[in-house]
């Protein structure tokens, strides 16, 4: 093992130094802005250096067969459960790491500009060094319960920041929305734990990956159970379908918190769970399948949302929840390493959108803040005209924009279509994946076309803002500009990491990551294109990246947009999509309502307070006040009767001891 | 002395004052029959003392001494109660009541 990766430790013990300080500091000094900003910073960029240089042993010296795996302690020695907090190293953890501590360190120093002004600045700092710390034992867990440890950390530091402003009931209401359904996602994490302990006796990666192939068979019930309930998880954890509808509303949070939590990486942990557990999903190709054709369904699902939304975060949000959806295409069909790498292309481009949208946030509420205006600073019919004022934001917004609509040169481009292109490999195997790779073009179509559709209705056009508030819009401060040239960086070069087949150079992170993946090689069919086959699908996906943009060019006329407040309300299809397919109200229908029903009416009123109260605690009182009242009525105050019974009573006794 | 006629008399006099307790409403008369059923007591006390030793003897004067001091505490209470509710009828002091 390499002496740099003995210290990966350092890499997860750096954040969760700065959660300590900064969490005192909240308490005892909640106004040291600076100092805060210099711990919380300062840490991300110290562990992403410690990263780099534990991430530079693996690249010296890859692991192969076994992971470089850094035991600190025995943490739960029971029997013949044994798990030790331990570190997996290996190439898939390295890019996870890079990817986690290179962006989060970004987003803290956007977040030095962005919040600014926020009186519990100390306090959100704390939560996000916290969940950086939990991230990484997610990523770097060599078993499944530390992953499951990290994997609740996120969850609560998610929790923690979507309802930040808690004194807003809605936001509140968010965080604990969010909590909810990704504890359900959790109760099958648990499950599929339970399961592989019983099965393989063991729960630590190594150990699990190494027996499965001995023990289970391929197809059989035990394995599509266990990776079935994992991807229960990945549900929750991932927002796919059915449980998508919380990272939408987690929108309420801080901006950066959406970029770095709600985009780039705890929403991708159950691609990665997915990733890691390639050899237990490549032996349940049902359970495969479902991940593919969940991941295909809500790719489309959510594109269409967000073709309708005007709230800029929340078509970033959809379109983060479609492209989770992509990634779960890629890991299903087998192709982990195409997940990753639209994982990794994904949290540039995501991250770089939703701080742009910070920027743009932040300016609106900067101008409607000047004028005391109460306008949405959200609403993209507020916006309009807005590359006059902030043309950097604009600019580099454009790059992730065509990224993610999948231009060819930028990096969604190549990691789209090598999902896309893998899926229609297996055509031949089922007519099911040609059906996965007609949606995922389409919802491509649809990438291409909300994504334009929200730059032309921000950017372009005349400006919508208010006469009043026009002169107090401005471009971000550096601190908020330069993560942003760096994520643009990212998005517009990260496709050399993967590039096609057909190009020289090809492959890089496919074979770097093939010592993880080779345990599932066996079961999975050679996913190999003709060359012609390969450059058709990626001059299809340039034409469908060019008619989204296009389309939308043509058909919106930002010109004609009004603002909000003036805005006609939308009927029929539009408003079937602006109010997100009522998926919020039929869960509110058929799961809120029955569940508060059943809390109400018959836990509250039935349960606790006619039996509980009722029947065992005043039921009680009754009883005793009932024999009291009987023992009550001897007491007649008649003295003749009291004798009487004493005369009855002593004659009796008598009789007994004279007989 | 003969034992069976004294045992006799006492059985009698004790069943009277049951008789009087049981039915009768004033409490003055009451306390009478207490004192007869005491008194008819001492008499079987003082005709079995005959035959079975002395002891008899010695605890009716036990007997006597209290129910001297009985008197002097019952009759203390018919005046309280007599001062508080103008008359001595048991059927009216049922303040215990439950």
């Amino acid at each position: 093992m390499p002496v740099s990766v003995g210290w990966v430790w350092l890499v997860v013990a750096l954040p969760f130094a700065g959660f300590v300080v900064n969490g005192a500091l909240s308490f005892l000094r909640p106004d040291a802005k600076r100092a805060v900003s210099t711990v919380g910073v300062g840490v991300l960029v110290l562990s992403f250096l410690a990263a780099v240089w534990v991430a530079s042993g693996v690249f010296a010296a890859p692991p192969h067969g076994h992971p470089y795996v850094v035991t600190l302690w025995s943490w739960m020695p029971v029997g013949a459960l044994q798990v030790d907090a331990a570190f997996q190293v290996d190439q898939l953890s390295t890019v996870m790491m890079l990817v986690v501590t290179g962006v989060s360190a970004l987003i803290h120093v956007f977040s030095v500009g962005y919040m600014r002004k926020d009186p519990s600045y100390a306090r959100y700092f704390a939560y996000l060094n916290l969940f950086v710390f939990f991230m990484l034992i997610l990523v770097l867990g060599a078993s499944y319960p530390v992953m499951f440890v990290g994997w609740e950390g996120v969850g609560l530091c998610s929790y923690l920041l979507i309802g930040f402003w808690y004194e807003n009931r809605a936001f509140a209401n968010a965080g604990k929305k969010a909590f909810i359904m990704n504890r359900i996602g959790d109760f099958g994490f648990l499950i599929a734990m339970f399961l592989i302990f019983q099965a393989t006796g063991s729960l630590v990666f190594t150990d699990v990956f190494e027996a499965a192939p001995q023990l289970f068979e391929v197809g059989g019930t035990t394995i599509t159970l266990i990776t079935l309930a994992l991807f229960l998880g990945c549900t929750g954890k991932s927002a796919q379908i059915p449980l998508f509808t919380w990272l939408p509303d987690a929108m309420a949070g801080p901006t950066p918190v959406s970029a770095l939590i709600h985009a780039a990486t705890m929403v991708t942990a159950g691609v990665y769970l997915v990733a890691r557990s390639n050899v237990l999903f490549a032996m349940a190709p049902v359970s495969s399948f479902v991940v593919a054709a969940v991941g295909a369904a809500t790719a489309l699902f959510a594109a269409t949302i967000a073709l309708k939304q005007w709230d800029i975060k929340k078509v970033l949000a959809y379109s983060t929840v479609s492209q989770l959806g992509y990634m779960f295409m890629g890991v299903g069909v087998g192709a982990y390493a195409a997940g990753i790498f639209h994982l990794t292309t994904h949290a540039f481009f995501k991250a770089l959108l939703f701080l742009g949208s910070g920027s743009v946030i932040h300016a609106l509420h900067h101008a409607y803040h000047a004028t005391h205006s109460h306008e949405d600073a959200q609403d993209m019919r507020n916006m309009g005209g807005l590359r006059r004022y902030m043309p950097w934001t604009a600019g580099l917004m454009w790059v992730a924009t065509l990224a993610i609509a999948g231009v060819p040169g930028f990096s969604g481009f190549f990691s789209k279509d090598e999902i896309l292109a893998m899926t229609f490999a297996r055509g031949h195997e089922a007519v099911g994946f040609y059906v996965l790779w007609g949606v995922g073009a389409i919802a491509a179509l649809l990438t291409a076309f909300y994504m334009t559709r929200m730059m032309l209705y921000t950017f372009h056009g005349p400006n919508r803002t208010g006469a009043d508030e026009e002169r107090h819009l401005h471009e971000a401060p550096w601190v908020m500009t330069g993560p942003l040239i760096v994520l643009a960086l990212g998005s517009a070069l990260g496709g050399l990491l993967n590039l096609p087949a057909v190009l020289p150079g090809a492959g890089w992170l496919h074979h770097f990551l093939e010592p993880v993946t080779e345990g599932s090689a066996a079961y999975l069919p050679e996913l190999h294109l003709e060359h012609g086959t390969e450059w058709t699908l990626l001059g299809l996906a340039t034409l469908i990246a060019a008619l989204g943009i296009l389309a939308a060019w043509q058909l919106l006329k930002p010109a004609r947009l009004l603002p909000a407040r003036e805005a006609p309300t939308e009927s029929g299809l539009q408003k079937v999509l602006l109010r997100k397919w009522y998926v919020d109200e039929v869960y509110d229908a058929i799961v809120v309502r029955p569940v508060m029903w059943l809390s109400d009416r018959a836990l509250w009123r039935g349960v606790d307070v006619g039996v509980i109260d009722g029947l065992i605690v005043n039921g009680s009182a009754t009883a005793a006040r009932a024999v009291g009242w009987i023992g009550s009525r001897l007491q007649s105050g008649r003295v003749g009767m009291y004798v009487f019974f004493f005369v009855l009573g002593s004659i009796l006794v008598l009789r007994a001891l004279l007989r | 002395m003969l034992l069976g006629p004294s045992l006799t008399v006492s059985v009698i006099l004790f069943s009277l004052g049951v008789a009087g307790v049981l039915f009768r409403r004033n409490a003055i008369i009451i306390f009478m029959c207490i004192e007869l059923m005491l008194n008819a007591v001492n008499l079987s006390f003082i005709a079995l003392a005959q035959q079975l030793g002395r002891e008899g003897q010695v605890i009716v004067f036990f007997v006597m001494a209290v129910a001297a001091a009985e008197a002097a505490v019952g009759l203390a209470i018919m005046i309280g109660i007599y001062r508080h509710k103008s008359s001595l009828n048991v059927k009216e002091i049922n303040l215990l009541r439950g």
